[in-house]
């Protein structure tokens, strides 16, 4: 009898499953996997090392880049590192601006999910559905921030602008008819808040239209269930967070245990699952979807009610606002001396956590008093989901990886950093 | 925070200073967090005691630190005038043809920081070890009592050099296949050693010392914060 031995299968990098650049060396029997060995690093850009030698506010933008698909909630971990070393709070409007963006940068990944592991898994639709919904939502952090990814909106000490009175409207144009910019136009009328509040009126009614292409569907729920198992045990032993631990069944989220900014203010609730398969943290992650759009509504009636400053009145860490430096020597001297030199922070070390869409994101700040981080460590939870790929995919078939990929919500920007 | 919570923290601290008592060698808490530092030699035994008796049951993250240049500023702050540019102090440091061994340094220069989180409890802390040996640092690794630690672990020692024994995994994870160096080491330039371009005439991609040069466009300063400055000024009255 010739001897059968084990082939290995080269995954990637430009696979389109593959999330981006992951290449996976798969050792197989036949069409089972025995082990699976992810390369990272295709996207390693040295975040962390370039932070090193820039001014603390410089590198926000950075923060949008790990993540690209939850740019808001990236910034905002670091940020809340940035604050606790500084010991400064940021004033509660912005705080309530900040969880809005926080929940529709949620929304925002979450829909990314949902379309791309749909796609990998063979619904084609669902990544249109969903990418419908991200452009309103993308529409928002355009009107903020002028950027519609990469939005460098969130500041120590408060965000970057209150948020415009107005929503930018379409204008008729070759690819756009006078009766297509009405429809286009028609919720646009008011504030940016109008515009979130109508959305959000709207998104359960979207989320019920996913749900009924997937939930029940007879070839999702056989790709999906019973695949890529995690035992609560297992899911803390290897380091998973978010959705990837809720789905093992066990309660754990930094906004309701640990709650930063207003989250103890605002009424929502945790979903779980209970087997800890793809199927669960499917669910798990749509009941996010709506919980968040409750969150959303929250704040828009909050913010709505209560106007007030968005950043601190200190200008040792916030530049004076741009009139005052028109007129005022002493305003452009704290600005001049906040865009040429920064501000410094105490010696020390801080950790600071939130609940990412993915998990927790952390930033580990090593300051030695200078006006640029010592070491900045970026604690990205695709990382540690990527680092179980070889325990969940054991046993089961090729076809199951791309699950697999699917249901960790991969992304390279923050795995590689 | 409220009090509730940094007395649950002070809590901790004395729990954690009665049962490993001989082995921490500095507790702290800062920034409403608190850090253990111990000696490499007591990290498994610590380590397991951490996870069993006081059910930190998630290791959250762990990462080298490279103390090399730790409070040194480009700029003197203190004198009267001083020059606009600043360029980058060669320092001898890394050279690509020496190893980066030359470089003296005094004291620990390696550290290994873990954060650990207890979901039982609500509550985090942060393991401190400096490495022993700063020509070869070696710390024992945690893979055993915590498995997901492998990546974080393999991470380290790409970036930083930092050996971790009985590690199952020990290769580079980040850099690209054949990297030399560790580049997060602060004696590693911040533009890399080499850049790579295809080349016509050999028809394939090759490799050149970098051509960039490193430029400071805002230098590196300490100033003391005001509140150390107010305490300063208090202790002198």
């Amino acid at each position: 009898m010739p001897e059968i031995r084990n082939f290995t299968l080269n995954f990637g990098p430009a696979h389109p499953a593959a999330h981006g650049v992951l290449r996976l060396v798969l050792e197989m029997d036949g069409e089972v996997i025995q082990r699976a060995d992810p390369h990272i690093g295709l996207l390693h850009r040295g975040t962390e090392k370039l932070a090193e030698s820039k001014i603390y506010n410089q590198s926000i933008g950075y923060m949008d880049r790990l993540d690209y698909v939850s740019m808001m909630c990236n910034e905002h971990g670091y940020v809340l590192a940035l604050e606790k070393m500084m010991g400064i709070e940021a004033p509660i409007r912005a705080q309530y601006i900040r969880v809005m963006f926080d929940e529709i940068t949620r929304i925002l990944n979450h829909l990314l999910w949902i379309g791309a592991h749909a796609l990998d898994v063979g619904a084609m639709t669902m990544f249109l559905y969903a990418f419908r919904e991200r452009e309103d939502l993308m529409d928002v952090y355009e009107a903020v921030s002028g950027a519609r990814l990469h939005a460098t909106y969130y500041r120590p000490g408060g965000v970057y602008r209150d948020l415009p009175d107005t929503m930018p409207m379409f204008e008729k144009s070759r690819w756009h008819s006078e009766a297509e910019v009405r429809r286009l136009n028609k919720n646009r009328g008011g504030t940016v808040l109008d515009f979130i509040e109508d959305f959000t009126t709207r998104f359960p009614k979207y989320v019920d239209e996913y749900e009924t292409l997937l939930t029940d569907n007879r070839i999702w729920k056989q790709r999906l269930v019973d695949i890529g198992i995690v035992s609560p045990e297992r899911a803390l032993q290897l380091g998973l967070t978010g959705a990837m631990l809720r789905g093992s069944g066990v309660e754990w989220d930094l906004r309701k245990k640990q709650p930063y900014e207003v989250y103890d203010k605002i009424n929502f609730d945790i979903p779980v699952g209970t087997n800890g398969d793809s199927y669960d943290r499917y669910l798990v992650r749509v009941e996010e979807m709506r919980q968040s759009n409750i969150i959303i509504k929250q704040c828009v009636d909050w913010l709505k009610k209560n106007p007030g400053p968005v950043i601190l009145d200190d200008n040792k860490v916030a530049p004076p606002p741009r009139t005052a430096m028109k007129s005022d020597m002493e305003a452009l001297i704290h600005h001049f001396k906040l865009a040429t030199e920064g501000y410094c922070l105490p010696e020390g070390e801080a950790y600071a956590a939130i609940e990412h869409p993915k998990g927790e994101f952390g930033c580990y700040i090593v300051s030695d008093g200078a006006n640029k981080p010592y070491r900045l460590k970026i604690r990205a939870p695709g990382f540690a989901h990527m680092s179980a790929m070889d325990e969940l995919t054991k046993g089961h078939m090729l076809a199951d990886v791309v699950t697999i990929i699917g249901t960790m919500d991969i992304v390279f920007g923050e795995v590689d950093r | 925070m409220s009090t509730a919570a940094s007395t649950a923290l002070q809590t901790l601290q004395t729990e954690l200073e009665i049962s490993l008592a001989e082995a921490i060698q500095n507790s702290t808490i800062a920034f409403k967090e608190l850090t253990i530092e111990i000696l490499p030699v007591d990290l498994l035994r610590v380590a397991k005691t951490l996870r069993d008796k006081h059910s930190f049951e998630i290791l959250i993250d762990l990462c080298g630190v490279d103390y090399l240049t730790y409070g040194k500023s480009e700029w003197d702050s203190d004198v009267s005038s001083f020059s606009r540019g600043v360029t980058r102090k060669n320092d001898g440091l890394f050279d690509f043809d020496k190893s980066s061994a030359t470089v003296e340094y005094d004291g620990k220069r390696y550290a290994v920081v873990t954060h650990l989180l207890s979901i039982k409890n609500n509550n985090r802390l942060r393991l401190k070890v400096f490495c022993e040996d700063n020509d070869m640092p070696t710390v024992d690794s945690l893979d055993s009592i915590w498995n997901g630690v492998n990546w974080f672990e393999r991470e380290a020692f790409d970036l930083y050099g930092i050996l971790f024994s009985n590690h199952p995994d020990l290769r580079r994870i980040l850099t690209d296949y054949g990297f030399v160096g560790h580049p997060f080491r602060k004696d590693f330039p911040l533009e890399g050693q080499v850049e790579m371009r295809y080349d016509e005439q050999s028809e394939r991609v090759i490799y050149e010392p970098v051509s960039i040069e490193s430029r400071v466009a805002v230098p590196r300063v300490i100033r003391p914060s005001e509140k150390a400055e107010s305490k300063a000024s208090e202790a002198k009255d």
